[in-house]
């Protein structure tokens, strides 16, 4: 190996390493407000993916179909819960319409507009705005009524979710995988070293997004709602701040941030209806790097995921998910003896 | 009564004859799938069930088995039998290898790196010349047993069942034993337990490596029963599924495997032929099925299917009270106890802050054998907290604490719990689903010394009677001889507060640590105990007591430590702290 291949493996790395990091971002975020292991995360990313090739080919991609059935399963079951509660008719239909007129609204948009064949933009934007309201949908279908339950059960529960949203990728989008072109065709040469217009679209979004992370957990009032009820949960409810609405916010959001980061690789590879769980997992080896509570540290992981895979590829490419995989063995060894650490009752 | 023992026994009889019978070779197979599964989702039953553990790469340790048999029955042709004690012990250490990692850290882990390990196996598994790559092993040996050919379904039927039927005797023997208590300890009671000695790391592993091994067997009989391996069974999705079964069975029972494994095999393979024609296109549509179920059983049956079976069957065949056969049982081994007037235990100038919080600030006192010395204080001057350093449940910012002449602080609470302290707890700590008499017996951990293959086995009933012999001793002791066979759950606080006082007696302790063990109990009942608690120091015992009932502890102790704000106040007898104007100002407030 020479210096031009090692540089054009660790562009490489940094770039899929960005995109690990988003989901790591992600899944460090919806532990810490939830204590849920989002394993269905890399889901969004192929949906997001895939759609964006329905819209491409002018098709309407049968996701905004799901939405509305998850938006109409949500609103049924909410109307139930509320009628069992005793609540007022008119107060909890309006409550209950409400909440699903945006996802309703998204879907009609969504079929009027598949068919018109958008410049790819707007495409871009109709995706996300098709897969990002799937997150609180699924948090409420799914891990509401078990928001007490144990680690262990909300684990469980998320390969259950896991498994029926691949099941359903497979439905939407049949075996055949999709690759969407480039949201930026530009090149820039550095010597050997070739930057294309994705790279740094994919760079420079991750660096956005972390950003934009930062000053939302920091600066706003929303975010300092999530972190206090990251840190505990009784206490946050006792001041007010809705443990459910806290729980649907970080699914919103790791909604949304799978949902871009499905955009952001599917021009760099093809995408199947089930290539999003490897590359979820490999956002999960980058946040059991972080322990799962460090955004900063589960950035360095994915960084160091990215690389290693880039690597490995080259000296032994049948073997590189093996490789990253097993990754999280030393990262285990490691930080069970920094931080060792007895699971409280 | 009869029933009871005739069904299981009825169940056995058709589940050997079957193959005899004219069952369609279908069926035998399924079966043979079926006991093939609840091997593996027995394994489960015990990690996640009762260890409130959980692995997603149990289709991993399957492969395992399946693998190592696989090559060296066709590369070396080595015997079968050989090659599955090979792979018991490569499966052991990977398995151990795994749970050195992930256990000393919280239970989620575990699981994630299952998931990870699983990945790499079959990703290794599908690009290795020497295990044919996708394409896998072909033209695998049937299996020979004394000589007779196992090339049959319906003859290895019977080696099939067989395990597995020893499997579940094997892992029911072991939950009801010493490692099995402490076993049943992990889901939710482990500081108790390690207060009671027992390494709780050390039994989540033994489980996992058990689970592990449980697969393993289950692999390798797969793989001369099918004489062909790939890793497509061996996969991630396969390893979920395994879960699945357990969780659908009822995840917390040992027949609970076999039922979610049935189920879910039969269910299974309808839905693969039913949904692709539905919807027009072949894929493994099943999961969507599988995953939305097991989201609901989660939701409104996370015990799974087992319990509404046996409450419907409970209705005619109430299950038996465990025989009580341990009378003349010789009495455990008991320690040598200090002399009375013996430096018991030296509490220097222990201190704990927490961040900023100094929650104990060098507090110092000494225990004397024979002594009842009681710890008082307003609520929040850090009793609790000084008795969680005394007993090693905490650890100490600085200072020292020494017990019959050895250091132990720092020690962890086991280490202290073997020196021969033994403490209970201000908020109760026990397994509810067990019996007060099983409670009480945990107690008896370090006087014993069965393991878990002793368990399985069971080769540990004669020290098991003792050990209910001591147990129902102590019962009797504090007076609750007549509720030892009723679930610790069920009782009311009072009698749960005496049972952990008999528990504690029954490590044979030379100190007794009490938390606060007449809060909510009744004015008869706080009588009974301070009877139970006299009669005790006048055998001898030696009793540090924390308490908030000051006719309770002024009636009682030989003398009384009063903390306030994480300070030592005074310390003198009962009448000394009654005329005390500092304590009545710290209790009272004072007068301006």
């Amino acid at each position: 190996m020479d210096f031009t291949i090692a540089s054009i493996l660790a562009l490489d790395g940094v770039t899929n390493g960005a995109i690990y990091a988003l989901l790591a971002l992600s899944l460090v975020l919806v532990f810490a407000v939830t204590r849920i292991i989002f394993i269905p995360q890399g889901e969004y990313v192929a949906f997001a993916a895939l759609t964006m090739a329905g819209l491409q080919l002018g098709q309407t991609p049968l996701t905004i179909w799901f939405l509305l059935a998850m938006a109409l399963g949500v609103a049924v079951l909410d109307l139930w819960a509320g009628w069992r509660a005793g609540r007022a008719p008119a107060a909890l239909l309006r409550e209950v319409g409400l909440a699903a007129a945006l996802p309703v609204a998204i879907a009609l948009v969504g079929l009027w507009a598949a068919p018109l064949k958008l410049p790819l933009f707007l495409q871009a934007l109709l995706t996300l705005a098709i897969v990002t309201p799937m997150g609180p949908l699924v948090y409420r279908l799914a891990y509401q009524s078990l928001a007490d339950a144990s680690v262990l059960v909300l684990l469980i529960v998320s390969v259950g979710v896991h498994f029926a949203l691949t099941g359903l990728g497979l439905v939407f989008f049949g075996a055949e995988g999709s690759r969407n072109p480039s949201f930026w065709d530009a090149s820039f040469s550095f010597g050997p070293l070739a930057l294309s217009g994705q790279t740094v679209i994919i760079i420079g979004a991750s660096i956005a997004l972390i950003v934009l992370l930062w000053l939302f957990f920091e600066k706003s009032l929303y975010g300092k709602a999530l972190r206090a009820t990251a840190v505990n949960r009784l206490g946050a409810r006792l001041m007010g701040i809705s443990s459910t609405a806290a729980g649907k916010l970080s699914f919103t959001m790791a909604a949304f941030i799978g949902a871009l980061s499905g955009l952001l690789i599917s021009p760099t590879t093809t995408i199947f209806y089930d290539s999003g769980f490897l590359i979820g997992l490999k956002g999960f080896v980058a946040a059991v790097f972080a322990g799962l509570s460090s955004y900063p540290l589960a950035a360095v992981g994915a960084l160091l995921v990215g690389l290693l895979e880039s690597f490995s590829s080259f000296w032994a490419s049948a073997f590189k998910e093996v490789i990253v995989f097993t990754f999280i063995l030393p990262v285990l060894l490691w930080r069970s003896l920094r931080d060792p650490h007895q699971d409280e009752e | 009564m009869q029933a009871r023992k005739f069904l299981p026994l009825a169940g056995a009889a058709l589940l050997f004859a079957l193959p005899v019978l004219p069952v369609p070779e279908f069926w035998i197979t399924q079966l043979n799938y079926i006991g093939l599964f609840a091997l593996v989702s027995l394994g489960l039953v015990l990690l996640t069930g009762v260890g409130g553990l959980t692995s997603f790469g149990q289709a991993a340790f399957v492969g395992l088995g399946a693998y190592t048999t696989a090559v060296m029955s066709t590369s070396y042709a080595a015997s079968p039998w050989l090659a599955l004690l090979v792979g018991l012990v490569i499966t052991g250490v990977v398995a151990l290898v795994l749970a050195l990692l992930t256990l000393r850290m919280s239970g989620h882990y575990l699981p994630l790196a299952t998931i990870a390990w699983a990945l790499s196996l079959n990703f290794s598994m599908a690009n290795m010349d020497f295990l044919g790559k996708y394409d896998g092993i072909q033209g695998l040996p049937p299996l020979h047993f004394l000589g007779i050919s196992l090339q049959d379904g319906r003859a290895i039927y019977y080696l099939i069942w067989v395990i597995a039927i020893l499997a579940a005797i094997g892992v029911r023997n072991l939950l009801d034993s010493r490692p099995g208590r402490a076993i049943r300890s992990l889901n939710g009671a482990t500081t108790m337990a390690e207060a009671m000695g027992v390494s709780t790391f050390r039994y989540k592993v033994v489980i996992f490596v058990i689970a592990a091994l449980l697969a393993s067997v289950s692999g390798w009989l797969f793989a001369h029963f099918q004489r062909t391996v790939n890793p497509s069974p061996f996969a991630l999705k396969m390893g979920i599924e395994y879960l699945f079964m357990a969780v659908v069975g009822g995840v917390g029972t040992v027949w609970g495997a076999f039922i979610g494994a049935g189920m879910v095999k039969i269910i299974e393979d309808q839905l693969k032929v039913v949904l692709p024609a539905l919807l027009g296109s072949n894929g493994n549509f099943e999961i969507i099925v599988l995953g939305i179920v097991l989201v609901l059983m989660l939701m409104y049956a996370p015990k799974g299917l087992w319990p509404y079976m046996t409450a419907f069957f409970g209705r005619w065949w109430p299950a038996p009270a465990r025989a009580r056969d341990w009378a003349g049982a010789e009495p455990l081994a008991a320690r040598d106890k200090p002399q009375p007037g013996e430096l018991l235990l030296e509490v220097d100038k222990v201190r704990k802050q927490f961040g900023g919080l100094v929650a104990v600030n060098d507090v110092s006192f000494q225990i004397r054998a024979g002594e009842i010395i009681g710890l008082i204080g307003p609520n929040g001057a850090g009793k609790s907290t000084t008795f969680n350093l005394i007993s090693g449940v905490l650890s100490l910012t600085s200072g020292a604490v020494s017990f019959r002449g050895q250091a132990v602080g720092g020690l962890a609470s086991r280490e202290i719990a073997r020196r021969g302290m033994s403490r209970t707890f201000q908020h109760v700590k026990m397994i509810a689903d067990m019996t007060v008499l099983e409670n009480v017996a945990l107690g008896g951990y370090l006087r014993s010394h069965n393991g878990a293959a002793r368990a399985m086995l069971r080769l540990d009933r004669e020290e098991e009677k003792r050990l209910f012999a001591e147990a129902e001793r102590q019962l009797q002791r504090i007076g609750m001889g007549d509720k030892m066979f009723e679930l610790a759950g069920n009782l009311a606080l009072g009698p749960q507060r005496l049972m952990e006082i008999a528990r504690a007696l029954c490590t044979d302790p030379a100190l007794l640590l009490l938390d606060e063990p007449a809060a909510g109990l009744r004015h008869k009942e706080k009588q009974a105990l301070a009877e139970v608690l006299r009669q005790l120091k006048s055998e001898g015992m030696s009793i540090l007591l924390v308490e908030h009932d000051m006719e309770f502890v002024m009636g009682l102790t030989d003398r009384i430590v009063v903390m306030e704000f994480g300070t030592k106040l005074i310390e003198g007898t009962p009448a000394e702290v009654q005329a005390s104007p500092a304590v009545r100002a710290a209790y009272l407030g004072t007068e301006h």
